[in-house]
């Protein structure tokens, strides 16, 4: 069936069958390969990307749940005033390592700073717990959120 | 069924316009250069245009080779990191081959800077030096009167940017031992603000790992496998699949391992793996359950080793240990382990317009993949071509002696008429239940101390399942039939035991087994460091000064541990915790780096085991990034302790029980506190950092718990032994 979604601004329609997971059609049918595949059962965080503003993890979130909704991923962050500063953060400080889970990371962070401007070290774990680093770049994590709050608040 | 497809052209890249240099080194390791691509495959390519790209010979995975071997040659070139760019090698075992390995190009053994440092510097050295030449020849001056820096060649009243000479440098022979910068001149190497090359593509989905690879008319292949480990599928019925929109066909593997469910899309994959039906025959399966394996294991222990590892008079440790005034005794039992890196393990093959297989792929072991496929294909080795692109994490797994998962891609792809690329994908399920785990492991050890608590005598013993006995690895490091990675890290431990025995026993595998961050030091870091911790508190003398004593020589492996036993003793302020605190230390040699590490707890095994924070203390010779070494060791910690804290892979009656990240749970941001990484400064040739940061951990964690609640873990997970997690 086709579906009309609204990603990153722009109206797109696609092609998908009622019960697909967001992340393959974001994927698969409209090649945007910055949202990554971790686990498919939402215990990762790998997937995860914004609905109407909200992190949500996309491999388990049907497409037929965000016809009509905002989708925002990784490649809109750029443009994203909070986005932008994460990413700012995550480059000073060299959060990356093999990197495949750092846009679901950065789409949580965004998150975490849209609704806490300032968030403690326990208040930052409590909101990260659920997306996984398998290189245990944890502390730079938690680190560039607060360095990040740092550039927002300047 | 067979697959129909239009067979698509496969566009050549254009070829780069203007002039080249290019210098690397012939297949005997002599430098060269050329003016041309096709005439050398080179460490670095130098464009007209003043582009310098670096070819980088190891993968990446995380672990920081295409900025340290960039900054290699950007050093020796007097670039600052934003004039050069880097690429990842092609396949070429006689160019590329890592230099402590022979004859194959792959990365492992933490092994990248310690087998290019020179490399890649004297190829940037030979470029440099003849770029200077040809501006001299063009000045009418002398190469010495010339220096290049930031990209451009100045002296004698003259000065342009290098690639003016680019054209002129490639007439030039590569000079045969052209003068490498000393140290004291070093911009980039040892500079703890140069960042990582790959940091901004990764933070804003640019960045593409083998996932990411769309290839024009690609399929999905997935691979159904049987339930118990060396099941063999009989016959496959895919009618379930048919009303799968996308679904393309299901075929027997040729080596019925599995079967290839090819579709359109990822999600038509999986859902079509989901539908068919397979017939297995499980004749040949392993019906072990992990109890079994550990029964296997823990019996060997009680037994006569097989093995005398350091040709030990075995009954003089015996009555040692047996005459002493103490003896401690421990028995331990290491877990299967996956290795579960971030991305999904997964490759994609094509034939291009010429009949070149091309493999795009996260590629650790170049070599074996590409011998693997052109051996089954048919074809000779130039006829096979690896692509290599990110990796996203590995931790040993994307290495194996039989190329599985490209193997599979080959498999897969051998099925259809070739005219469209197979992408095989992995699913989470796949990776955690396909074998290939750190093997499980058992010690059993018995230290006798005398009455002033030092060591009179060390009785080891080990069992377990080999990784390298029958693969390809087996002629270099199986030695008298011992596999070096069971037993690395006890019997060559810097530690001056006297009167010490170490014997080793091989137990029956019930899956792959395979290298695993560390290899075997996963398991010996652990024994050693919690026999020396239960050895310290036994002869009531402190932990670090116990240590000490058995690190009094004058060689660099006494030395240099002791030295970063003491750095992270006084950073850690070892021994004075704050309140309600414990602490726990560790110290390990292996990938010829030295690393301690003490961890701090608050809690207690029964309340709830906080981690609060980490000091590390890491020798590893010249440190070329610093703020990469100091990652490398974040990480390698993280893993040390987040598997010993709760994973293991199990088996009941052959069958993995495991599916999925919420049974073999990763550590996670909450688990752990601040990791602080102090670096030894040293003039000594830069060694491993990928690996060495992860066997302290655990042994460190396990020696803080102690020393928090007399509770000795001696069988891992922790979780599963007593200890809770708050």
């Amino acid at each position: 069936m086709a579906i009309s979604l609204k990603l990153n601004g722009k109206d797109q329609t696609v092609e998908a069958e009622p019960g697909t997971p967001l992340l393959w059609v974001i994927r698969d049918e409209l090649k945007m390969t910055g949202t990554k595949f971790g686990c498919g059962v939402a215990s990762c965080g790998a997937c995860t990307v914004h609905l109407n503003g909200e992190p949500v993890r996309s491999c388990q979130t049907y497409i037929e749940d965000a016809e009509g909704a905002e989708i925002t991923t990784i490649e809109a962050m750029g443009d994203h005033k909070i986005g932008a500063a994460v990413q700012q953060a995550w480059i000073e400080l060299d959060v990356v390592q093999c990197g495949y889970c750092q846009s679901g990371q950065i789409m949580s962070a965004v998150g975490l700073l849209t609704e806490n401007p300032k968030p403690s070290a326990q208040e930052i774990d409590d909101y990260m717990w659920g997306n996984a680093c398998r290189c245990a770049t944890y502390q730079r994590i938690r680190a560039g959120i607060q360095r990040a709050s740092e550039i927002l608040e300047a | 069924m067979t697959i129909n497809t239009s067979r698509r052209g496969f566009l050549k890249s254009a070829a780069a316009a203007g002039a080249v240099l290019v210098v690397g080194v012939r297949p005997d390791g002599a430098l060269a250069a050329s003016g041309s691509r096709s005439m050398l495959t080179p460490f670095v390519q130098i464009g007209s245009d003043g582009s310098v790209t670096a070819i980088v010979k190891h993968f990446e995975m995380g672990q920081g080779p295409s900025t340290g071997l960039t900054t290699l040659i950007a050093e020796e070139m007097g670039l600052t990191m934003d004039q050069i760019g880097y690429d990842f090698a092609p396949s070429d075992p006689q160019v590329y081959n890592n230099t402590l390995f022979g004859p194959m190009q792959g990365t492992g053994g933490s092994t990248a800077m310690a087998n290019s440092f020179l490399q890649y510097r004297q190829a940037g050295a030979a470029a440099r030096e003849m770029l200077l030449q040809a501006a001299a020849q063009a000045w009418g001056t002398e190469a010495s009167a010339l220096s290049l820096q930031d990209g451009v060649i100045s002296g004698a009243g003259n000065s342009a940017p290098l690639g003016e000479f680019v054209e002129a440098a490639a007439q030039f022979d590569a000079p045969a031992d052209p003068p490498l910068k000393d140290p004291s001149e070093f911009r980039l190497i040892g500079n703890p603000d140069v960042r990582r090359l790959d940091g901004a593509a990764k933070g804003n989905g640019s960045a593409m790992f083998a996932m990411d690879i769309v290839r024009p008319n690609q399929m999905i292949a997935m691979i159904a496998r049987p339930e118990q480990q060396r099941a063999t599928a009989i016959s496959v019925d895919a009618s379930g699949a048919a009303d799968i929109k996308g679904f393309i066909d299901a075929q027997i593997l040729p080596n019925a391992a599995g079967v290839a469910v090819f579709a359109e899309t990822t999600w038509a994959a999986m859902q079509a793996r989901d539908a068919i039906s397979v017939e297995w025959d499980t004749t040949n399966a392993e019906t072990r359950s992990s109890s079994d394996i550990e029964a296997e294991i823990r019996a060997a222990l009680d037994a006569e080793p097989t093995y005398n590892v350091n040709e030990a008079d075995m009954d003089a440790v015996r009555a040692a240990v047996d005459g002493a005034e103490t003896v401690i005794e421990e028995t331990f039992y290491f877990p299967l382990l996956a290795h579960a890196p971030m991305e999904p393990l997964n490759c994609t093959i094509e034939e291009t317009a010429e009949g070149v297989i091309l493999l795009h792929d996260g590629c650790q072991f170049p070599t074996i993949p590409h011998g693997a496929i052109a051996e089954f294909f048919g074809l000779p080795f130039d006829k096979v071509q690896i692509k290599t692109v990110l990796a996203g994490g590995s931790f040993g797994r994307r290495a194996t002696p039989q190329a599985d998962y490209q193997m599979e891609a080959a498999m897969a792809f051998s099925l259809t008429d070739r005219s469209r690329p197979v992408h095989l994908v992995w699913s989470r399920e796949d990776d955690l239940r396909s074998g290939q785990y750190r093997p499980a492991m058992g010690h059993k050890v018995r230290v006798g101390l005398d009455t002033s608590g030092a060591i009179v005598g060390w009785e080891h013993r080990i069992a377990g399942q080999s990784i390298l006995k029958g693969t390809p690895f087996e002629a270099m490091l199986v030695q008298n039939g011992i596999d070096f990675a069971s037993v690395e890290g006890t019997f060559d431990s810097p530690y001056q035991i006297p009167s010490a025995s170490f014997g080793l026993t091989d137990t029956p595998k019930a899956t792959s087994t395979l290298w695993w961050r560390a290899v075997g030091h996963t398991h010996t870091a652990y024994v050693m460091e919690v026999m020396m911790d239960m050895a310290a508190r036994a002869a009531g003398i402190d932990p670090v000064e116990f240590r000490l004593a058995y690190l009094t020589g004058d060689e660099a492996d006494q030395t240099r541990k002791a030295g970063v036993l003491k750095l992270v003793a006084e950073k850690a302020n070892w021994g004075n915790p704050p309140e309600g605190r414990s602490q726990g230390i560790a110290v390990h040699k292996s990938f010829n780096s030295y690393v301690a590490e003490v961890v701090e707890i608050s809690g207690t095994p029964e309340d709830g085991i906080k981690i609060e924070k980490v000091t590390c203390a890491v020798d590893c010779g010249i440190a070329v990034n610093p703020d990469i070494i100091k990652a490398q060791m974040e990480g390698g910690i993280g893993y040390g302790i987040g598997h010993n804290m709760r994973d293991q892979i199990t088996l009941t009656n052959g069958v993995v029980d495991q599916f999925n990240f919420p049974d073999y749970e990763p550590l996670r941001i909450s688990d752990i506190g601040e990791i602080e990484v102090h670096i030894v400064p040293s003039a000594e040739a830069p060694t491993g950092v990928g690996e060495p940061g992860t066997p302290p951990a655990a042994p460190a964690l396990a020696n803080a718990i102690a020393a928090a609640s007399d509770l000795r873990i001696a069988s891992l997970p922790m979780d599963d032994n007593g200890v809770f997690f708050a």
